[in-house]
Parts: structure tokens; C-alpha cells; sequence
């Protein structure tokens, strides 16, 4: 892999310079990142030195900082994908130093910059999955998701004609848990973290939301089977019960929903009529 | 495709058949290791004898055994075909990978299983093969004939080497139960708040103790045979 | 011009039901033979993709994210209103109605928000039958709890992220119609212009932000469901992503952009910490049932406190003031989000804002710690609590919160009359990309519930109508306006990319921002507002002459994508400007200070102002012209808002 070295050097701006300074630490960080141009590219890690990061910085206003700098060098920038900001729409994706999302249990936009230490070494690097194929850089393909969705994470009503929202009484201890299954935010950090890259936390979690609550009955045995052969036909890797996407997913999403998938599909084999 | 190879050929169908088959080795596993502990009987291996020939004759044990065999065969195929599955799920594996806040063993099943699968290997050639078509030496208990399996044991377990190979075989054998055990329950769809951390303990405990009195098997022939 | 609204006329309650009658059908077989086009997934987009497709019709929908499932609706935290009165606390449609029109200062429109009160009883509804896990009681029902402007319990939720449970129930059912087919969905797409022919709107031009491809989409409707444009600030509780480009676009092609200077400025935010700051967080309006806002009584304090010379806790009651109790002694710290947000920026302003910019002031959880206990506090609001701690780096349980308002929502947006549709026939616009349902001011938990009125079902009626005129024929993609329209945009990427300059993208957004928030933020005046014009014109010169965008368009190139949307942007920024000048009354969210009574609230000059502005693009650099919808009010009496 080929090694270069780009020189970064953050200018500060702005009337905050003087009141950050004497609160916050200032960050000297090499950043070793995954640059590849576009799909066909085979691409290689890229050392860039980095000076004068905030420890109140959140990770991703490092990578602004560092983009702002290779633009001002005409250097192309790192291309990663981000959106809210704030933990909740599963956008951002990056794998920093072994971690989907770094260090701490959360999205990367809500990691922080106080998480490292002065002259620390940072590698990023995209998911990896055969079903998550790299676009560009940091950035991933993840529409393999949306299939397995598309498959049948649904409940099949159409809009109006439904009945009152209190007409089916929903247990608070199953609605509670049903929303702790949907709580997922379909960021791929339990593919990046497993080693098999298996998808089967993200599919059981909407397996396993649907299957607990009445209005997902209906479709309960034909969900599980479909969504299941959708999730194999993209390519994801199996579970091996390392527990690896429990512990990196940053929004806690618990193991129990694989157990509860396996239930829904073995039982739905034998008791379907497709044959 | 018919159904059933549909679902076996799934992803998780292909897990259910590792779950079921482990834990049908487990149970033999149980089995075998209350058995053997007729060595410890110190009668110059007269109970173990009659026990072997128990185990080789009786057609309900064949059956088990029939079953056995099939479990490890169809154990080692399935993980070899799931392992070809997940390899192929990342091509390009991470220039770092901190490993997460997992277990060896889990992460290590395959290797472990491979290592259980060569002990296994040399173990049925050393004793099972020689009970079944090996030339023994006959003992007569109360008139009736055995083969003399515990000399050949006995004999085998003279060899450092090979007490040390069976111990550390044992080790690999625990730190595999140490995950099979629970994980077979989890594949299962048997994941429960009241009894998974019952299941969790019993499966801390087997993989233990099991491992350690097979070991001691060895040992405790190595010591006082000699 | 006088706008036309086309709301029905007759009593209010029958509005709906008769607009409804009276709008023609297209025939079940007939409706796969109509293509519409949906720009935009989130609540609005998807729920009206979804339903369109239920219908039979063939739906083409567009999000520039990787997956429609990121849309920033997800991030919507508190609830969604419905006037269920299931918690028989006297709550009826009207009611909600009222709340709701009085809560936007009255300057929405009766029929509109009355629709929207009406129908929000069946998106509840709906949503519990896609398998969204609302919060429920033991028995098994639906919980609700209570918001800011509302006397009743009415608002339905999930946690702190019902908007995330919502927008994947309507992503579901959306997911259910792409593998229906009727459905293709195109991620990673930016609308980049409206393809007009004969006046109606007939298709779009798209980037493929993957390839670069610019590609047409023909269809008998367009749907903008594009979102807001807090983004204009730089610095809002937006995703990074929102932005205005598709709405401005359409804009240029002749809809009319109303009330640009509504904005709503949501009064609990963290704070910015520096220059690096790219985005802002909220903090839930919860907190302010608990936490007591303050600032230290003195300037000379504050300054001790912001050089590190003393700890919050080391100031005593006495030299602490507790201004939104003092002044508002009825409701408080819970005033309403315009008015808390207001007093922020006053004591801010006066010197005595406590963090190290001194853009803050403290949510103080002390005295509700000390008297429920630190675990009733971390049951109630644990996970806000986390995050801010996450972010700040500070724990809340133990030094007070540092809170400051924050650009949150946009109530202006395209024109559309009663059926949603712009002043370009065939162009629709739901949610927030449209203006129409909260008048110069949101109330919490209102969003949701218009994103999901419009697409469930306001639209699937509405566009029927239009449909059914205009005749099954197929739309002809070949048409010259296609290639002309996609020319102009494949120009505007060129010249952007021909640019070369010296400064990056976010220097010219940073820049904006700054303008925006200085003088067209929480107070605005006539002096200021013309001041910024001005400099808003010199960047967009300069932003044109020296801005530095690289790579070219045949990649995925994110400079291009953020560079094209600042550009709108700017433009934006100045009819925002002329908007809020041209209002020189105050009222919601705007607040103009010429305009204020005594004792400094928000003073509204009915007389003059209660009417939509609704701006006609004319050309480029050149005056907008302004129209007027009056709005007439039969079934509520204005009044002054008074929260003392």
C-alpha cells in the first residue's frame, strides 16, 4: 500500500480562538485514511498529520477541518457520508481504529475528539462488507438494507381503512419492547463490527418489532422468510453468537432479536404453506 | 429447491443444523465422559472392559453411535460450508481490527473446531478403531470374553506425549464448549430473561468440567500405571 | 396579484368533506396510466409516494440520501398532535384548530389548518397499524402527554424519537410499494431543476450524485416534499444535508416562495463551542418543565464566571436571575419557544450570557434534584442528560445546563393553495417545504403531524383533481424543454466547477450564516435588514468570482453538491432579507423591533399585515415581486398573545 504525506495545518479563525485556547487542549493526530476514487479503484491508506484540533470537536468537525485544508491545498477531499449530526438518521459510517463508529458505543458524528490524546494515531477506514460495496473513500453502498426492508418489513395496509389506534390494546411491557427493535437506525455498524459481516441484528430487529406487536400477525411467517432469503441473497455472512454487533451497535440493540428471528424462521418453515 | 433444502441451506438454517448437531455432541460428550470414568475405578480396568463391549454391541448404542458420527460429520461439513459463506462476506478485510469487546473462543470457533476434529481423528484411530478390528488381548470376566481395552489405554497413556496431547486437546475442547454451549441455545431461538443466565452458568460449568475430567483420564492412568 | 386560495367556502367543519365531493376521481384503471414524481422521503414525501402508489398510480420518488429512511424527519424528538381526546380532557378538532392557529400569531390560513386538525386523528390511526410503537399505558392504550401551547394532552409519541418511528413507518410502507413495483425509488439523487411545458410542470432534471449523470424524469405531477431551509443560517438543528435547492428551483420556474422570513428559533440548544461548529444540537422542550433558566444578576459576574474565576454553583440566589419566572410569573420557564428564545438573546446581548463566548444561558436542574431526587431527574430526562454530556463534556447533574436558542424549523416555504399545489399547476409542495399550516409560528409537535396530513391525506384527494383534468396522455420526454432544462443545469455545474477560486464552500456558507443570524435571526430591524442586503449581494458576487469547488462532475463530488446548494442559498438569504423588511410588523417567529409593545413582546399590526406574502421570481438580480393572499379569520378572534 502506498504511503503519502500530505501536510495539513489548521488555521484557526474567529472571535472564539482566545476562550478555546485556554479551556481546551489543542490535538497534534496522524490520520491514516482509506482513499479509493470510486468503486473500480483498488485503493490504499493515505497518512495526513493534523494539527490544532479541539478536544470539544466532535469527530466529524475534525474531518471538516481536515477538508477544508485539503481543499485549500487543491487536494481532493475525504468524501464520507454524514447527515443529521445528532445520532439518529445512520448515515455516518465510519470504522476508526478497529471501532464501526470509534471508541465509545455511539454514531461516529457523536463521538468526540476528547475520546483521543494528544499525538494519537487515527486510522479510518470504511465498512467492509461484500453487501456494502465502497463508492468512494469512507463512503459505502448500504441500499442492501433497503431490500431486505423492501422484502417484507412491513405490515400491508394501505393508507385509510384502518381501525382506531386504541381498538387493539398493546401490552406496555411488548410495545416497549417492540420500540427498543425499532429503534435501529440501519447504520451497518453490527455488519462492519461482525466478522462474518452478517446483517442479522439489523434484520431481526424488524422481524422481531413486527413479530411481537398484533398488527404485524398477519404477515408474521411470510415477513421472517422473505426478509431472511433477501438478507442471504445480498451476500451478508452468518451468525456466529460473537456478540460483537450487540456491543458496537449505538443504539443497544440487543441479541435477544436474532434468538427471536431464528424462532420466527424456523417456525415459519414448518408451519407456512409455501412450499 | 424443496422447502427443507431451503431452509437448511439458509443461513440460519445451516446454523440450526450446527446447533442441533453440538448439542447432540454434548449430550454424547456427557455420556462418554460418565462412562469412561470407570477408569478411575482402580479395578485393573475390569468395569471399563465390560463397558466397552457394552458400547460397542448393544444395537440401541449403535444406533446413538450412528447418530454420533453423523452429528460430527455433518458438524465439520456445515461450519466448513457457513465458514466459505462468511469469508466471502468481506473480501477486504480492515487494516485495523481491535477486537471487540467479544470472546476468543467465539471468534475462534473454526479453528478450534479444526483442532477438536484432528485430536478426534487420532484418538478414534488409537481406541475406537482398535476395539473395533484391532487384534486385543482377550480377558475372561465370569466366563464370559472381552476385548482387553483398558491394557491398550493404559499402554497408550505411558507416553508423555501423548497424555500432554490428550490435556491440551481437552483445553481446546473447553474453550470450544465454552461458546458451542450457550451459542447452540441462542441459534436456537432459546434466548429467555429468566433462563438464559441459567443456561449461561450450565454451560460455564460443562465446559469446565468436562474437559477436566476427560483430562484427568491421562493423567490419573499416567500416574498410577506406571 | 391577489392570490386565490381556492379553499371551499360554507362552514368550516364541512370544508374538507365538500372540497373532497367536489373534486373529480380518476378511474382506478386509469390511474397506472399517470407517472408522478416525488422529490423527497421523509414524512411528507414518503407517506405521499407510498399513498400515491396504494392508489395505482406510478411513482418515481427522489432523496439525495443513501436510503429514503434518512430523511430528517427522523430526528424529530417530542410527538405528534392529534385531537384523539382520548385522555377526555375536553380536546376536540376545533380545539386543536384554535390552538394552532393562535400558536402561528394568526397568520396561517383557517381552512388549511383546520383540515390539518381534522385529518390528524387518522394518521394515528395509520400509524399504529403500520406497527409504530407509540408509547402506551399499562392497560394497553395509547399514552399522550402535554406541550407547549396546549392546555389538553394530545400529543402522541415514542420516547424522544418519535419522528424516527414515524418516518420508518411511513419508509415501510413505501418499501412495501417499491417491491410492489409501483414504486422506483432513486437514492443518492438531487432535483436539480423543475421542467416546465405550457405552464405545468412535467418533469424534473436530476444529478445522479454517484456518476454525475444528469438525467430527465417526465411525469403528469411533481411533489416537492424538500424540507426547510434552516440551513440558510449555517449553523441550525438541520441535518448537514437539508437544503433549499429544490423548492428554490421550482421557485425560479415560477412557484412563489411565501413568508421566507418565518423561522423558528427553538429556544434549548447546546450551545456553539467554536468556529469548527458544524451543526447544532437540540435539547429536548422537556427540559423545561424541570429546569429553571438563569443568568448571573451582574455583567461583572458573568464575566468571573466566563474567565473560570468562579463556578456556577458559587453564585448565591440572590445574584441570580431567573428572568423568564420574573417576568412571565404564570407560565415561567415553560413561555413559548419564540418568547423564550427572545429573553436568551436579551440578557446575551445586556453582557451576562455565562459560557466562554458568552452565547449562553444556564437550564439549572439544582432545585429539581434537590427536591425529586437525582434518579427521578436521570428516569425523566436520563438520555438527554447522556447526550449532553456526550457533547459538552460537562455533567448536567452536577453544574447547570448551558443552553442557547438555535435555528430549528422554517414555517415559510412554496405558496400552495387549499389542494397544495404551487402557483405552477402540477407542482405540489408538502410539509415543510410548503408554508402552509403554521403561520409565523410552529407549535411543538405540529411538524409531524402536517408532514403526514399532507401525504396520507390531503394529497391523494387533491391531486386526483388535477389529474383527472389534465387527461391520462402520456407526457412527452422528448419535449425541448427537457433538453433545454437540463442544459441550463449541466451550465450552472460547469460554471461552478470553471470558478477555480480561492475560498472554500463553507467559507461562503459560514460567511451567509453569520449574516443571517446577526441580523435576520431572533430580532430584526429595518436598519439591520437593509445593512445585510447589502452584504449578502457583495458574497454572492464574490461567491460567484472566487469560490473554489474541485474534482469535476463525474464523480461523487460533495464540494459540487454543497457548493450548488450555498448558491441557492444566497439567493434565498435575500428574499429572506426583503421579506422580513417588507414586514414591518412583529409577529411569531418574526420579530421586528420597531414593532413591540411596552414591556417588549412581539406586537402585531393586524390592520396592515395579516396576509401571506407570497414573492414572484423575475429574473436574476432583480427585484422580486410581491403578491398578496389576505387572510380573513371567520372563526377566531385575533388577540394579542400574552403569556405574563
Amino acid at each position: 500500500m502506498s504511503k503519502t504525506i500530505h501536510r495539513v495545518k489548521v488555521v484557526r479563525r474567529a472571535r472564539f480562538h482566545v476562550a478555546i485556547e485556554k479551556k481546551y487542549k489543542h490535538m497534534k493526530l496522524t490520520l491514516k485514511i482509506w482513499r479509493q476514487k470510486n468503486a473500480g479503484d483498488k485503493g490504499s491508506f493515505v497518512t495526513y498529520p493534523i494539527d490544532g484540533i479541539s478536544t470539544d470537536m466532535s469527530f466529524l468537525e475534525m474531518m471538516d477541518v481536515l477538508n477544508e485544508e485539503l481543499t485549500a491545498n487543491g487536494e481532493d477531499p475525504v468524501h464520507f457520508d454524514h447527515d443529521c449530526r445528532e445520532g439518529i438518521c445512520g448515515m455516518c459510517s465510519l470504522y476508526i481504529n478497529g471501532h464501526p463508529h470509534g471508541p465509545k458505543q455511539t454514531t461516529t458524528c457523536q463521538l468526540h475528539m476528547r475520546s483521543f490524546s494528544d499525538g494519537d494515531t487515527i486510522t479510518i477506514e470504511p465498512w467492509r462488507a461484500k453487501a456494502f460495496p465502497v463508492v468512494k473513500d469512507l463512503v459505502v453502498d448500504r441500499s442492501s438494507f433497503d431490500r431486505i426492508i423492501q422484502a417484507g418489513g412491513y405490515v400491508s395496509v394501505n393508507t385509510g381503512g384502518v381501525p382506531d389506534a386504541n381498538e387493539i390494546p398493546i401490552p406496555k411491557r411488548i410495545a416497549d419492547e417492540a420500540f427498543d427493535s425499532a429503534t435501529c437506525i440501519g447504520c451497518g455498524a453490527c455488519v462492519a463490527a461482525c466478522k462474518n459481516a452478517s446483517a442479522m441484528l439489523f434484520t431481526s430487529a424488524k422481524i422481531s418489532q413486527l413479530a411481537m406487536l398484533p398488527q404485524g400477525q398477519v404477515e408474521r411467517m411470510s415477513r421472517a422468510e422473505k426478509m431472511v432469503a433477501q438478507m442471504d441473497a445480498e451476500g451478508f455472512g452468518a451468525c456466529t453468537n460473537t456478540g460483537a454487533c450487540e456491543a458496537e451497535c449505538p443504539k443497544g440493540i440487543s441479541l435477544t432479536n436474532i434468538a427471536r428471528m431464528n424462532r420466527e424462521y424456523f417456525a415459519a418453515s414448518v408451519k407456512s404453506e409455501t412450499v | 429447491m424443496s422447502w427443507v433444502t431451503k431452509t437448511l441451506s439458509s443461513t440460519i438454517g445451516r446454523k440450526l443444523i450446527m446447533a442441533l448437531t453440538g448439542l447432540f455432541l454434548i449430550l454424547f460428550l456427557t455420556g462418554h465422559v460418565s462412562g469412561n470414568l470407570l477408569l478411575f475405578k482402580g479395578d485393573g480396568g475390569e468395569a471399563f472392559n465390560i463397558y466397552a463391549k457394552f458400547m460397542t454391541t448393544n444395537p440401541a448404542v449403535k444406533l446413538l453411535s450412528w447418530l454420533t458420527y453423523s452429528s460430527i460429520f455433518f458438524h465439520v461439513i456445515f461450519s466448513a460450508w457457513l465458514s466459505w459463506t462468511n469469508k466471502k462476506s468481506r473480501p477486504i478485510g480492515y487494516g485495523v481490527s481491535t477486537p471487540p469487546s467479544t470472546t476468543v473462543s467465539s471468534r475462534n470457533m473454526g479453528i478450534l473446531g479444526t483442532i477438536i476434529l484432528i485430536f478426534i481423528v487420532v484418538h478414534m484411530q488409537s481406541f475406537w478403531a482398535q476395539m473395533h478390528w484391532g487384534d486385543l488381548p482377550i480377558v475372561t470376566y465370569e466366563g464370559e470374553q472381552y476385548k482387553d481395552l483398558f491394557s491398550i489405554v493404559s499402554f497408550a497413556f505411558q507416553n508423555e506425549l501423548m497424555v500432554i496431547g490428550y490435556v491440551v486437546a481437552m483445553a481446546f475442547l473447553a474453550f470450544h464448549l465454552s461458546h458451542g454451549f450457550a451459542s447452540a441455545f441462542q441459534t436456537l431461538g432459546l434466548n429467555h430473561a429468566k433462563y438464559s443466565p441459567a443456561i449461561a452458568v450450565i454451560g460455564k460449568i460443562y465446559c469446565i468440567l468436562v474437559p477436566i475430567l476427560f483430562a484427568s483420564m491421562p493423567v490419573y492412568i499416567y500416574f498410577t500405571q506406571s | 396579484m391577489i392570490l386565490d386560495s381556492k379553499a371551499p367556502i360554507g362552514p368550516l367543519a364541512e370544508k374538507w368533506t365538500k372540497h373532497k365531493f367536489n373534486s373529480k376521481l380518476v378511474n382506478p384503471a386509469n390511474k397506472r396510466k399517470y407517472e408522478v414524481i416525488v422529490v423527497g422521503t421523509g414524512l411528507a414525501g414518503a407517506s405521499a409516494a407510498a399513498s400515491l402508489a396504494e392508489l395505482g398510480y406510478k411513482v418515481k420518488a427522489f432523496c439525495f440520501q443513501d436510503s429514503p429512511r434518512r430523511a430528517h424527519s427522523i430526528a424529530a424528538q417530542g410527538g405528534i398532535n392529534a385531537a384523539k381526546n382520548y385522555q377526555n380532557d375536553g380536546d376536540s378538532v376545533f380545539r386543536l384548530f384554535y390552538d394552532t392557529i393562535k400558536g402561528g400569531d394568526y397568520r396561517s390560513r383557517e381552512s388549511n389548518v383546520y383540515r390539518l386538525a381534522e385529518v390528524s386523528v387518522n394518521i394515528i390511526d395509520q400509524c399504529v397499524a403500520q406497527g409504530v410503537p407509540f408509547a402506551r399505558e399499562y392497560g394497553g392504550l395509547l399514552a399522550n402527554r402535554s406541550f407547549g401551547g396546549a392546555q389538553v394532552s394530545r400529543t402522541f409519541y415514542a420516547r424522544g424519537q418519535t419522528g424516527q418511528q414515524l418516518l420508518l413507518g411511513a419508509y415501510s410502507a413505501l418499501s412495501r410499494q417499491v417491491a410492489n413495483g409501483k414504486v422506483k425509488l432513486y437514492p443518492r439523487t438531487e432535483m436539480m431543476d423543475v421542467v416546465t411545458i405550457d405552464g405545468h410542470a412535467r418533469g424534473i432534471v436530476t444529478r445522479n450524485l454517484i456518476t454525475g449523470a444528469i438525467e430527465t424524469h417526465a411525469a403528469h405531477a411533481v411533489l416537492l416534499c424538500t424540507g426547510g431551509y434552516g440551513n440558510v443560517f449555517f449553523l441550525s438543528t438541520n441535518a448537514m444535508g437539508s437544503n433549499v435547492t429544490a423548492a428554490w428551483r421550482a421557485h425560479k420556474k415560477g412557484a412563489y416562495f411565501a413568508n421566507p422570513c418565518y423561522t423558528q428559533i427553538h429556544p434549548t440548544c447546546i450551545p456553539v463551542s467554536g468556529d469548527h461548529q458544524s451543526k447544532l444540537t437540540l435539547m429536548s422542550e422537556s427540559l423545561r418543565n424541570d429546569g429553571r433558566v438563569w443568568v448571573p444578576k451582574t455583567k461583572e459576574t458573568a464575566e468571573k464566571l466566563r474567565k473560570g474565576e468562579i463556578k456556577p454553583k458559587d453564585i448565591k440566589d440572590e445574584d441570580r436571575d431567573y428572568y423568564l419566572e420574573r417576568k412571565y410569573p404564570s407560565f415561567g420557564n415553560l413561555v413559548p419557544r419564540d418568547v423564550a428564545s427572545r429573553n436568551a438573546k436579551d440578557v446575551c446581548d445586556e453582557g451576562r450570557g455565562v459560557n466562554e463566548t458568552g452565547q449562553a444561558v444556564f437550564l439549572d436542574f439544582r432545585d429539581a434534584i434537590n427536591r425529586d431526587s437525582e434518579d427521578a431527574i436521570r428516569a425523566r430526562y436520563g438520555n438527554l442528560f447522556d447526550m449532553y454530556q456526550q457533547i459538552t463534556g460537562e455533567n448536567p447533574y452536577q453544574t447547570p445546563m448551558k443552553i442557547y436558542p438555535a435555528v430549528h424549523y422554517t414555517m415559510g416555504g412554496l405558496w400552495v393553495d387549499y389542494n397544495l399545489s404551487t402557483t405552477v399547476p402540477g407542482l405540489y409542495s408538502l410539509g415543510e417545504a410548503n408554508f402552509s399550516d403554521h403561520g409565523a409560528n410552529r407549535l411543538g409537535a405540529s411538524a409531524l403531524m402536517q408532514g403526514l396530513a399532507d401525504g396520507y391525506f390531503v394529497i391523494p384527494y387533491t391531486i386526483g383533481d388535477y389529474l383527472a383534468q389534465i387527461g391520462p396522455a402520456p407526457v412527452d420526454a422528448n419535449h425541448p424543454a427537457f433538453a433545454e432544462a437540463e442544459k441550463g443545469v449541466k451550465d450552472a455545474i460547469q460554471k461552478l466547477l470553471s470558478i477555480n477560486g480561492s475560498k472554500t464552500v463553507d467559507y461562503f456558507h459560514k460567511k451567509l450564516g453569520h449574516i443571517m443570524w446577526e441580523y435576520c435571526g431572533m430580532a430584526r430591524n429595518a436598519e439591520g435588514l437593509t445593512k445585510a442586503k447589502g452584504m449578502i449581494q457583495d458574497l454572492k458576487k464574490e461567491f460567484w468570482k472566487d469560490v473554489k469547488v474541485l474534482g469535476a462532475n463525474e464523480e461523487l463530488n460533495q464540494t459540487l453538491e454543497k457548493a450548488s446548494r450555498v448558491a441557492d442559498f444566497l439567493e434565498l438569504g435575500e428574499l429572506m432579507i426583503d421579506d422580513a423588511l417588507n414586514r414591518n410588523e412583529s409577529c411569531g417567529g418574526h420579530f421586528r423591533t420597531e414593532s413591540q409593545t411596552p414591556e417588549g413582546e412581539a406586537l402585531r399590526d393586524d390592520e396592515n399585515y395579516a396576509y401571506v406574502a407570497a414573492w414572484k421570481f423575475i429574473a436574476e438580480n432583480a427585484p422580486e415581486e410581491l403578491n398578496k393572499e389576505p387572510l380573513e379569520f371567520e372563526n377566531v378572534k385575533l388577540t394579542q398573545r400574552s403569556y405574563k
